[in-house]
């Protein structure tokens, strides 16, 4: 089964945090995202540009209006994410837990719908 | 030949549990497996007076559930393609325990254990964890379990839809977790059988009978959990903290329905074999170093249950081990549970800043108020424990408890 593992984060934390700490964690999520292409769960992966640069579109009776920032102001903010193949959700969150991310942010693990049809 | 009833009831009601279990391993689907398993009882029914109750009943009906599961995915097309039919016929006849196997398997190859753990899991809302438990692994009817917690029938029974649909949607696995997620899982169970207990104890005399019966089922499940998982302290401390309160069950409420306090209980009217049987597990349970909040709690419970009065109990004893509790599992409650223990060991006028303290985190719960007040009338501050009681009054939730306390502020004078 594929899951999205979805990092949110406090933004201004990790504005906050020094170059030593920001490159300890650069190098953690390295090595994580490594051990995961290792043991064949890695699909895919991302790290995000700050809301700061995010921009929304939506389009209403035909209109399409574009707005600066991200969809909605959160506590944390969409940071990255990884898509894993794992066996079944106590694969999934056990990967989840195992992400830097996870000791200061939070990680959502959700399931993607199965889809027979889409050739791999 | 013809076999007693009571022979059969008696062969369902040991196996019934863990051949639910077996299926919903094999079929991978709870509602399927129950109306299977349904299907299997009925047949055994029939048979089972003539033929008689089979050496390895448990086997029998598996199979006897198999092959009627099989048989609906043949004639429900939907059923089948949503089940991939092929696929799980294989896997429906290949995952079936050996049938000439005697002995039952126990332990981390029991479907039951199995069952508790995804009934359990984490990832399902609390509420529906315990949902979920009592329905599968205690048999409870959804309605049943509906008034046990003063919930419309239509939402707990969508509170199961949901849960069910959840683990199969995200893929909960239907395992034992391993070492050392173990211990972690484990708390979470014994956590939603403390919570069908509280439940259940929190139920008096002119509450449906079936909230009383909750109790009955938490120390059955837990008894169920120690079975299958033997010799791991918590557990053993969760089940004999269980059985030592429920012994003061007949002697908490009184003829008209009121509450009856600890100190006020006439103990012979206490379950002295239910006792015994929890004071022999405390000393096990505490055997862990940090010792678990439930073999503390059970402590604490062992020495109330070995007081012959109020006023005969080891209150320097329990103080400490309310300190050790407030260390290992630290909450207002236990503060204030500690408070009181100290105020019967050294006195209220030394309690009292100790509840004072608690004012702030526990300032809207009536418990503190109560306290409050019930120290400061036995250091003869009667005006402000008049204050206190009335403070509770209008913070109280249920009537028993309502009544309770307008007793106590009517005999201040």
């Amino acid at each position: 089964m594929q899951y999205l593992l979805i990092i949110y984060a406090e933004e201004k934390k990790m504005a906050s945090m020094s170059e030593a700490e920001l490159g300890k964690i650069v190098t953690e999520f390295g090595a994580y995202s490594k051990s995961i292409v290792d043991s064949g769960n890695f699909v895919a992966g991302g790290r995000l540009q700050p809301t700061s640069n995010a921009t929304t579109v939506r389009v209403r009776e035909g209109k399409t209006l574009t707005t600066h920032g991200p969809f909605a102001e959160t506590r944390e903010q969409l940071g990255g994410y990884y898509l894993v193949e794992a066996r079944d959700l106590d694969e999934a969150l056990a990967l989840a837990a195992r992400i830097p991310g996870a000791r200061y942010g939070s990680i959502e693990v959700r399931p993607l719908h199965s889809m027979p049809q889409v050739a791999r | 030949m013809s076999v007693p009833a009571a022979a059969i009831e008696e062969a369902f009601r040991r196996e019934g549990g863990r051949v639910l279990a077996t299926l919903i391993r094999v079929l991978r689907d709870f509602d399927l497996a129950e109306e299977v398993a349904q299907d299997a009882f009925a047949t055994a029914m029939e048979q089972w007076p003539r033929d008689g109750v089979p050496d390895n009943a448990h086997a029998w009906l598996v199979k006897t559930a198999r092959n009627k599961a099989i048989d609906r995915l043949r004639r429900d097309k939907r059923l089948a393609e949503k089940k991939g039919q092929i696929q799980l016929e294989a896997e429906i006849t290949a995952a079936l325990p050996d049938e000439t196997a005697d002995a039952a398997p126990a332990g981390l190859e029991d479907d039951r254990l199995r069952l508790v753990f995804t009934c359990c899991h984490p990832a399902l809302p609390l509420e529906a964890q315990v949902a979920l438990t009592l329905r599968t692994v205690a048999g409870l009817t959804t309605d049943e379990i509906a008034a046990a917690f003063l919930v419309p029938p239509p939402t707990m029974a969508q509170r199961l839809v949901r849960a069910k649909a959840k683990i199969r949607d995200a893929g909960i696995p239907y395992r034992v977790p391993s070492e050392p997620e173990l211990a972690e899982r484990l708390d979470a169970v014994l956590a939603v059988l403390y919570l069908v207990f509280t439940e259940g104890y929190a139920a008096t005399a002119g509450d449906v009978l079936v909230r009383r019966d909750l109790c009955a089922q938490a120390i059955r499940l837990a008894r169920l959990v120690n079975a299958l998982l033997p010799d791991r302290p918590e557990a053993l401390g969760l089940l004999a903290l269980l059985l030592l309160q429920d012994s003061r069950r007949d002697a908490r409420v009184d003829a008209q329905g009121d509450i009856v306090l600890l100190e006020d209980q006439d103990r012979s009217r206490w379950d002295r074999p239910q006792i015994s049987e929890g004071l022999s597990l405390v000393p096990h349970a505490l055997r862990a170093s940090p010792p678990g909040p439930y073999a503390v709690q059970a402590a604490i419970a062992a020495l109330h249950a070995q007081a012959p009065s109020s006023a005969a109990t080891d209150w320097p004893q329990i103080s400490a081990l309310y300190g050790v509790l407030a260390r290992i599992a630290p909450s207002p409650v236990v503060e204030l549970n500690r408070a009181v223990a100290v105020a019967m060991d050294e006195g209220p006028a030394v309690a009292l800043p100790m509840v004072d303290a608690l004012a702030e985190t526990l300032g809207e719960s009536h418990l503190l108020h109560a306290a409050r007040a019930d120290l400061l009338a036995r250091t003869d501050r009667r005006g402000e424990a008049r204050e206190a009681y009335e403070r509770a009054l209008s913070l109280v939730k249920n009537e028993p408890e309502r009544r309770l306390l307008a007793k106590k502020l009517a005999s201040l004078g």
